[in-house]
């Protein structure tokens, strides 16, 4: 009996991940169909560059400052006990071009943006603001949803790329600090071991977590149900689904291009 | 000009409208009632196109809406005003934002925009409160926004989600003489839901009792209290004893 009940739950549980995997594809295709060809509402797309970027600026600096400041803090032994003072610049820039910033400011834009946009979405759409849109023949993915899509795009590629060079300045800053190493030593490590495929690694990467993350936190906010109760399941479930859709992608994006 | 024929509605496991058939000739005012929860916003929402039925088709000016697509829905939609329960204002707008968007979504010149906005606030007794934010707004001004955006682009067809709800007895009859003067005017169609049954039926022509998923009972407005119907009769007169369900 406890068997079949586990079963039941777990055909249930899978069930429902499918349907919203299903779900989260439709709405990929709607999205990618809306900008066949491009109709975009240039107000909205500039109005969530702004809101989804510049806002997020302070936070991200300050984030990638202290990663970056992180990686020398964690690889000082060894670079003290070998003296690979030279080496100290590539060991914290190539974690942070091609794993940490990304994958950081993805997690962080993700909690900030897409958790944000999920609510927003999702209370128009409990009190009817999408069916709003419908009415008066605006199509929504349109008008809402693929603006947002590629101004989340747009601006985790700009963020990255920003908090790559913050974190990059926050590890020499504390190179200087806790190890004394100087500034010219580790401008040179970075010149010389980091090469423009170590970034641009991290800037592909940024792009697919961006569309992952713009793409599930408005299912999340266009499927929800059940009022402000609903509202709050849905973020929640949007930033587990970026999330895990951020480490699933992380892994084979580096496996593919190893 | 809107017909409906065998039209069921199902949400997952749930039967909301079981094969109603109801016909809206141009220029007319049916007013749609019954208990909570019978599907009288979902048959609003089915002329609409917001809903899809399961089964029967929806007919407007003779051309079968059902099943089309959001794009090809577009047209129809552009001659349907909509007054929702909720408002459905956009937060994101300000009165005059959410009143003029059907507009400067159509393309029109932005002085045209002004006036008309400035037209449709001064006769729902809003001017002076375009620069308001939804969330500045009682509820009888949100509904008085949401009638002035309904209305806005001239439709052929209103859709009425309980114009009312919400509103004190002074502000419903307001609200019920602004929108028979609109209606004089205009001669556009109207379909209303609402539960003020008393209010409603000095606005509309007819009347929708829904019940159990089904058109229950059509007839005029006038006299509807002594309906021979006595499930209707209950209703409107508000009785806790009778046939009533529900």
């Amino acid at each position: 009996m406890i068997g079949e009940r586990t079963i039941t739950q777990v055909g249930a549980r899978a069930l429902a991940v499918s349907r919203e995997i299903g779900g989260i594809t439709i709405l990929f295709g709607q999205i990618l169909r809306a900008l066949l060809p491009p109709r975009l509402d240039g107000r909205e797309l500039i109005k969530n560059l702004h809101k989804m970027g510049n806002r997020s600026v302070p936070i991200v600096a300050l984030t990638a400052f202290f990663a970056g400041g992180l990686m020398v803090v964690q690889s000082a032994p060894f670079v003290q006990r070998f003296e690979a003072t030279s080496l100290a610049g590539w060991a914290a820039g190539y974690a942070v071009l091609r794993e940490i910033g990304p994958i950081l400011i993805a997690l962080m834009f993700s909690g900030r943006v897409g958790a944000n946009n999920t609510a927003e979405l999702g209370t128009m759409t409990v009190t009817e603001q999408l069916d709003g849109l419908r009415a008066l023949a605006i199509d929504p993915i349109q008008y809402l949803i693929v603006p947002r899509v590629l101004a989340m795009m747009v601006m985790l590629v700009c963020l990255t790329v920003i908090g790559d060079l913050v974190a990059l300045l926050g590890a020499a800053a504390v190179a200087k600090a806790v190890l004394g190493i100087e500034w010219g030593i580790m401008y040179a490590s970075f010149t010389e071991n980091l090469t423009p495929q170590d970034f641009l690694h991290g800037v592909y990467k940024s792009c697919a977590f961006g569309l992952s993350i713009a793409v599930t936190s408005c299912y999340f906010g266009v499927t929800v149900r059940g009022g402000a109760v609903g509202v709050g399941r849905a973020v929640n479930a949007a930033v587990v689904a970026a999330a895990v859709s951020v480490m699933l992608l992380d892994f084979f994006l580096t496996y593919l291009d190893v | 000009m809107v017909e409906l024929r065998g039209v069921s509605v199902r949400f997952d496991a749930t039967t909301v409208l079981a094969g109603v058939d109801l016909s809206v000739p141009r220029g007319a005012r049916l007013g749609i009632i019954g208990p909570a929860a019978a599907g009288k916003s979902v048959l609003v929402k089915l002329v609409a196109g917001l809903v899809a039925p399961a089964a029967g088709r929806v007919l407007i000016d003779g051309v079968d809406v059902t099943g089309l697509s959001e794009e090809r829905l577009a047209p129809v939609r552009a001659r349907i005003g909509m007054l929702f329960q909720n408002y459905a204002l956009y937060d994101f707008l300000t009165v005059e934002g959410n009143v003029g968007f059907p507009l400067v979504r159509r393309g029109e010149a932005a002085e045209v925009v002004a006036a008309r906005v400035a037209d449709r606030l001064r006769a729902v007794g809003l001017a002076g409160s375009e620069g308001k934010l939804p969330s500045q707004l009682s509820g009888g001004m949100k509904k008085r926004v949401g009638i002035a955006r309904a209305t806005i682009a001239a439709p052929e067809l209103v859709l009425y989600d309980e114009p009312t709800a919400g509103l004190d007895p002074v502000t419903t009859s307001k609200m019920y003489d602004l929108l028979r003067a609109d209606h004089d005017r205009s001669g556009a169609t109207a379909i209303a839901v609402s539960s003020d049954v008393a209010a409603l039926c000095g606005f509309v022509d007819r009347v929708v009792f829904v019940y159990q998923g089904r058109a229950h009972y059509q007839g005029p407005a006038a006299g509807l209290a002594d309906a021979d119907d006595p499930v209707v009769r209950q209703f409107v007169r508000g009785a806790l004893d009778g046939p009533l369900v529900g």
